[in-house]
């Protein structure tokens, strides 16, 4: 573990509700691993423009060094809202916490961005 | 273009005229009249429409016996959003086994007419198409077990005759996606 801290982003866009409760989970899955919830870049994705500029797939999209919580799997960049699926199977409009625990103590053991 | 007033408990439904995904077209009013009419707005690509699918199909087949009838509307703008083509629609028919027919509104002007907000948007309407209830499927799209729990009951208190006691709950989903 380095004390470099991983750079986390939380992109959304209006049309999807579910990007502050994203926020909420994430803030509290970071709490979780001791990294400071407020250190989140949040940023509004408004444009299509936006989209392809950002890689941006839909919303919420979250990113932990640069790594997809739950890595896009071919969908176009857009103005959407993100279908993620949980471990148990169910559709969700936000990820499942394990991965979002796991990306977040993946990252921060191999070292901030 | 200027949207319709919301369509809310008490109004009449606008009327409809869209074609299913294998070209049939359905109207409301329509020959026949159900004593109950369950009209929801929903896509091929927002995940509330999608986690409350299969609840509200279950509905659609439980009330099939009563003679409820059952619409799905995607109005989404299908060129910024493939995954709500007509053949993406017509896909998810086939392959899902839908117990209702999924009505394509290409121009979008059914979900003007109506005020459509969000995918899902729920309205259950009467025998005379007033709507009875209007808003989200049940109070949770994360939890199966709610089971459409807001729609049944207000198809209960309908065909039973009585006032339907939830009448309208806020709509929880994604934009309805304008041209």
């Amino acid at each position: 573990m380095t004390d470099e801290a991983p750079k986390v982003e939380l992109l959304w866009w209006e049309g999807c509700p579910s990007w502050e409760r994203a926020l909420a989970v994430l803030s509290e899955e970071m709490s979780a691993v001791g990294l400071d919830p407020a250190s989140v870049e949040v940023r509004e994705v408004r444009t299509d423009q936006d989209a392809g500029r950002e890689g941006f797939v839909g919303s919420p999209t979250i990113r932990v060094s640069g790594r997809d919580v739950q890595p896009p799997d071919g969908e176009p960049a857009g103005l959407t809202c993100r279908v993620y699926r949980l471990r148990d199977g169910r559709i969700s409009p936000l990820p499942d916490r394990a991965d979002l625990r796991d990306t977040l103590a993946n990252a921060i053991e191999g070292g901030g961005q | 273009m200027a949207q319709a007033t919301a369509t809310k408990v008490g109004d009449s439904a606008p009327p409809l005229e869209l074609p299913d995904t294998e070209g049939q077209t359905h109207t409301l009013p329509a020959p026949g009249e159900a004593p109950a009419t369950v009209v929801v707005w929903t896509c091929n690509h927002c995940p509330y429409a999608l986690a409350w699918h299969d609840r509200l199909a279950q509905v659609a087949r439980d009330y099939a016996p009563r003679e409820v009838r059952f619409l799905a509307v995607n109005s989404n703008d299908a060129e910024r959003y493939p995954r709500d083509s007509l053949e993406a629609m017509r896909e998810r028919v086939r392959e899902e086994e839908w117990p209702l027919p999924y009505l394509h509104d290409e121009s979008q002007q059914a979900a003007r007419d109506w005020a459509a907000q969000v995918t899902p948007h729920v309205y259950v309407l009467d025998g005379d198409l007033r709507v009875r209830y209007e808003g989200a499927p049940d109070g949770d799209h994360m939890d199966p077990a709610q089971n459409a729990s807001w729609v049944r009951e207000a198809l209960d208190d309908l065909l039973g005759g009585r006032e339907v006691s939830r009448a309208e709950s806020q709509p929880v989903g994604c934009s309805i996606k304008w041209r």
